[in-house]
């Protein structure tokens, strides 16, 4: 079991800001997150898309902005465990421990929750064969790719995803690629390769359809896919691959015991607390009267988080209100000279 | 102000007056609509406003831009007529629109 100071659940802008906040303050922290990668909704939802209200930012994309937060935390070498899912916290006398999907644990006398909307998952087909298939022979993601060798497999999706596997996946298999609409949204390149592979007859794309039925539960051979037209064609499989991209879930949140608001956590505008002493929530996530879910109030939210997070860690020891520009120990921490 | 019918799946129905100016997911949830969910608070980053349009009025409304049709795929069961009601902003010319919502939103 890890112990720290702070354990930050989301490595979303808020999240990565905290350990900021936090490590200037001289507090050690550990981010954990549920995608491969930090940045949250920014990463994921929008990379490439500009942000125009970040202050004395006039603009930068998702992906930069997540950029220059790693390079702002970079000096308190805090570890990010990504791929990993909160599932439970409980208290431990002054503690909270926490434990992830993998069996990771961490014990800390305060956790931050900047989850945004929750973790982030697949959206998988509604059909409860579907269902019983997963894992089995309807996939979400391509963990191991020899796993979809000579194999019949139906792709669905219009994004990059789809088009991606679509075109790795027609080397050593036959691809039926199946999107609800005529247009896919893909790199140029990759469209082109995807057309030349339809014209050779390795790729064939039916479009504009969605998924029917699967012939059985057990042992799929066949699926059946409906056009918009009505008609409908059965479709050799035994792979199915869903690109329909990801929801965001609460998930396990909701069964931690905090006063919520719909999907939101109460908190005290004061110091970002919940309804339980020494877990926080900032970021999209909280809500308190006059909430904006802009990423500037995330920082501004966990800004004050830090102050009671310290008076939790370091309850012998007086907080003192300082200035990166004038403290010599903030600059200490940050490496500076 | 102009009034919209928000249906769900089982065909029960509500009209509410929603201020113009404000989108049919605001309409829906400062009203206490069941079946929307708007989870990012209407900046097109999630499908969770996702509803069907009645055909009489898909045409009528300002088309969809790229980004919200690229959402929509990964919406509960998209259709033809599908459409995030955040993208939609309510105006006088919109009095009687009609839409349904999903039996769910994820």
């Amino acid at each position: 079991m890890k112990k720290t100071d702070v354990i930050i659940i989301g490595a979303g802008p808020v999240g990565l800001f905290a350990v900021h906040q936090l490590g200037i303050k001289g507090l050690n922290a550990v981010v954990i997150d549920n995608l491969d990668k930090a940045g949250g909704q920014c990463i994921e939802l929008y990379p490439d898309k500009p942000i125009y209200d970040i202050p004395a930012v006039p603009e930068c994309t998702g992906e930069q902005l997540t950029t220059r937060l790693l390079e702002q935390i970079k000096p308190f070498k805090t570890e990010i465990f990504l791929n990993e899912r909160v599932e439970e916290v409980h208290q431990e006398k002054e503690n909270w421990v926490v434990k992830t999907n993998n069996k990771k644990e961490f014990i800390a006398p305060n956790v931050l929750i900047a989850g945004g909307i929750g973790s982030f998952e697949p959206r998988k087909i509604s059909l409860k064969e579907a269902e019983k298939l997963e894992g089995k022979s309807v996939f979400y993601s391509v963990r191991k790719k020899d796993q979809f060798k000579d194999k019949k497999i139906s792709i669905f999706g219009g994004g990059d995803s789809a088009l991606d596997w679509a075109l790795e996946l027609s080397k050593f298999s036959k691809i039926t690629l199946i999107h609800r609409r005529n247009e896919f949204r893909g790199a140029q390149h990759t469209l082109s390769e995807i057309k030349k592979l339809e014209n050779e007859g390795k790729v064939s794309i039916k479009t504009p359809c969605q998924i029917e039925a699967l012939d059985d539960e057990k042992h799929l051979k066949f699926i059946t896919i409906k056009f918009d037209d009505g008609k409908k064609e059965k479709i050799p499989t035994d792979i199915i691959l869903g690109f329909f991209g990801l929801i965001m879930k609460l998930g396990p949140i909701a069964e931690w015991g905090l006063n919520m608001d719909k999907k939101t956590i109460e908190v005290n505008p004061k110091n970002f607390e919940t309804s339980k002493k020494g877990i926080f929530a900032a970021g999209d996530i909280c809500s308190y009267p006059g909430k904006l879910k802009l990423i500037l109030s995330g920082f501004h939210e966990v800004a004050l988080a830090s102050v009671e997070c310290f008076k939790r860690a370091r309850p012998n020891e007086k907080y003192r209100f300082e200035f990166t520009t004038s403290s010599k120990t903030i600059q200490d921490r940050l490496g500076k000279k | 102000m102009p009034k919209i019918t928000y249906k769900d799946c089982q065909g029960n129905s509500k009209i509410i007056e929603v201020e113009s100016g404000l989108s049919v997911m605001e309409g829906a949830i400062q009203n206490e609509i069941p079946g929307i969910d708007a989870d990012c608070g209407g900046s097109m980053a999630c499908a969770t406003c996702h509803v069907y349009i009645n055909e009489n009025w898909f045409n009528k409304i300002p088309k969809a831009e790229d980004a919200e049709v690229d959402m929509i795929d990964m919406a509960f069961e998209p259709k033809k007529n599908s459409r995030l009601s955040c993208q939609i902003i309510v105006t006088d010319d919109l009095e009687g629109l009609e839409v349904s919502t999903p039996e769910k939103q994820t």
